[in-house]
């Protein structure tokens, strides 16, 4: 992991509330794995002060490129929507520890919500070059705010929609969606993002159908480094509660572990 | 003037530094290994320990507010075992001198963690945290009181000979009242200073923007009070002063120097720009080389006060 200043390709609109950002990534020497993330500045000066995190949304490892896709939120997120290409834009990592994607898996499926899709979406790219089936359950506020979808289609993964918009997207209704997921596909390992209650949900039918899951988890950061301590959430480990560091330990963690 | 013939040695009491830019207590760890060299900064100073281990505080732990930040980690902690056994050894593959910063939660056990820790040959200072606005209620801390500070720093004193800085609050009303009382219980060195209490609200959940609902403000949103306050330290005492708060470049730093810190701790700036206290190092040699000033320890207080437009008719 170092800091890189970075040349900004593409930096554009997706939907009312998306950008995608693609920057040139040559000068950086180490491997990127889905699930891992970035610490990108968000300007040139102190304000915003603190880096913000985005996930890997696609690795492009022969042009060397990386993109990222990010939701319009406060502050950092406005001024990066400023960068234009061919402006520089600081990348700290890669940091964290990635998705596991075992070699046996031939079904996997990912359900996310909002723009825990972009780093669901690499790890689809990754299944795909592998040769493994993914079945997707994206959830929105509404079906302009789906995203990656095509992307994700791109990558011959099987794409499933709701929304809140046509009243599809509460827990029951996608309770009753994976249910029949897991009764027909042969799905071997779930994978999750952006929502605690659709997380939480996983980890109860994941425990009932004995199928292992991957949870990438979000909290403020401060470093993003391991040392602060500012970014952590609980896990349990042997019958026991651990307060471990999303950064360092994470993003991804097994979502039998984590305490929601 | 060349680069290698600046001296940027300090003291602080019989601790000498190789240069006077370090790490702030909480922003630094052995994970930074990878992308700074250790062997480059004056001295490495780990996060405070507490006698036992503790779960730190509920998250959200910081927010961003214009030009700063609040957190409050609430001194997540392995306990004192394992600090013992684990982070005072991992710092023995570096030459720099190794500053412990201990939290307690009386002053008997501020005593009983110093005389463990001062045991260790490695370690070459205690940095006392009096003043962690997040551990007793309301953010009150022993270094809101002098007759604390000054009892604490005695009780201190009497179980080691090592190096003692006190980390003073800012959230007082006279910084100056409590560095004398630091410096009359035998304190070697002060750290001005910790963060500032503070709180941010957000509007729309009008919920508070941090868990334990205060937090304590650091970054360039702090710089300015805590130069007035290193230069008010310095008037009183004759300690050397570790600034710390707000320092993002040289500048900021040998701002520091010139109101009176013989040192100068970085925290936030390296959550900004991972490699910013090698950063600020090249920075203030430029600047002794601009000037051609070949003593760091020249530019200690050397703020000069006079009327802005003397000289001029
Ligand atoms: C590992 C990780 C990966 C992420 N990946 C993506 C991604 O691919 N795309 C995307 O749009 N968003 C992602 N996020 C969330 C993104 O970091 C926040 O939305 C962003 O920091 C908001 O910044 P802001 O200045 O616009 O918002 P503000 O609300 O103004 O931010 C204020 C402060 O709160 C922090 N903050 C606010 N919301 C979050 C959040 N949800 N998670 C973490 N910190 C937050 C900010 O970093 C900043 O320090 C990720 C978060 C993490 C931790
Ligand atoms: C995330 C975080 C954790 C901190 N933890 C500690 C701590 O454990 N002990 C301590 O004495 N100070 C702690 N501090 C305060 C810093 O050491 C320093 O005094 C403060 O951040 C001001 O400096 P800065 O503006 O350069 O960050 C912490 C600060 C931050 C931002
Ligand atoms: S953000 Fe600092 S430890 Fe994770």
């Amino acid at each position: 992991m170092k800091s890189i200043p970075m040349k900004v390709t593409a930096n554009q609109q997706v939907s009312e509330r998306y950008w995608h950002m693609k920057v040139d990534a040559s000068e950086l020497d180490a491997e990127v794995s889905p699930g891992q993330f970035f610490q990108l500045r968000c300007g040139h000066d102190l304000n915003p002060l603190l880096r913000r995190p985005f996930s890997i949304y696609r690795i492009n490892r022969r042009e060397r490129t990386l993109e990222f896709l990010y939701l319009v939120k406060g502050a950092g997120t406005k001024r990066l929507t400023q960068m234009k290409a061919g402006e520089y834009v600081d990348v700290f990592g890669p940091l964290g520890t990635p998705f596991v994607l075992q070699d046996e898996w031939k079904t996997i499926l990912l359900l996310a919500r909002g723009v825990g899709i972009a780093t669901l979406a690499a790890l689809a790219q990754d299944a795909a070059e592998k040769g493994v089936q993914a079945v997707a359950i994206l959830s929105a506020r509404s079906r302009n705010d789906l995203l990656a979808a095509e992307t994700l289609q791109g990558f011959g993964a099987k794409v499933l929609y709701v929304t809140d918009e046509e009243g599809t997207s509460d827990v029951s209704a996608v309770r009753r969606l994976l249910e029949g997921l897991l009764r027909e596909d042969p799905i071997q390992a779930a994978f999750t993002c952006g929502s605690k209650r659709l997380s939480k949900l996983l980890q109860e039918l994941a425990a009932t159908h004995g199928i292992p899951a991957q949870i990438a988890l979000e909290e403020h950061m401060g470093c993003a480094m391991g040392v602060c301590f500012a970014c952590v959430c609980d896990v349990r480990e042997g019958g026991q509660l651990k307060t471990v560091r999303v950064c360092k330990e994470g993003p991804v963690f097994p979502l039998e572990k984590v305490v929601l | 003037m060349m680069a290698d013939e600046l001296n940027l040695q300090v003291n602080i009491g019989s601790l000498t530094l190789p240069c006077p830019i370090m790490p702030a207590s909480g922003a630094f760890g052995e994970d930074m290994e990878a992308i700074i060299d250790f062997n480059r900064l004056g001295a490495v100073v780990p996060k405070s320990i507490t006698k036992h281990p503790r779960k730190g505080n509920a998250t959200p732990r910081v927010c961003e507010t214009p030009s700063g930040m609040i957190n409050s980690i609430g001194i997540q902690s392995k306990g004192i075992e394992y600090y013992m056994e684990h982070v005072i050894p991992y710092y023995r593959r570096y030459q720099v001198p190794l500053i412990s910063s201990i939290s307690a939660e009386s002053i008997e056990e501020f005593a009983e963690m110093s005389a463990i820790i001062a045991g260790a040959k490695e370690v070459a200072a205690l940095e006392l945290n009096i003043s962690c606005p997040n551990l007793k209620g309301n953010g009150a801390a022993f270094g809101m009181d002098a007759q604390a500070t000054r009892d604490l720093i005695r009780e201190v004193r009497q179980v080691t000979k090592k190096p003692l800085i006190a980390k003073l609050t800012p959230n007082v009303t006279s910084i100056q009242e409590i560095a004398l009382a630091a410096e009359e219980g035998g304190a070697d060195g002060l750290n001005v200073a910790n963060t500032i209490l503070a709180m941010a609200i957000d509007i729309h959940s009008r919920k508070p923007r941090i868990g334990n609902v205060l937090g304590g403000l650091s970054g360039p949103a702090v710089k300015p009070i805590i130069v007035r306050m290193i230069y008010q330290v310095h008037q009183v005492t004759s300690l050397p002063i570790i600034g710390c708060g707000g320092v993002m470049n040289g500048e900021d730093a040998l701002e520091m120097i010139l109101a009176g810190a013989t040192a100068v701790q970085v925290g936030t700036a390296s959550f900004v720009q991972p490699t910013a206290m090698l950063d600020i190092l090249e920075e203030i040699k430029q600047y002794m080389m601009q000037y051609g000033i070949a003593d760091i320890q020249s530019l200690v207080g050397q703020v000069v006060t006079g009327k802005h437009n003397e000289g001029e008719s």
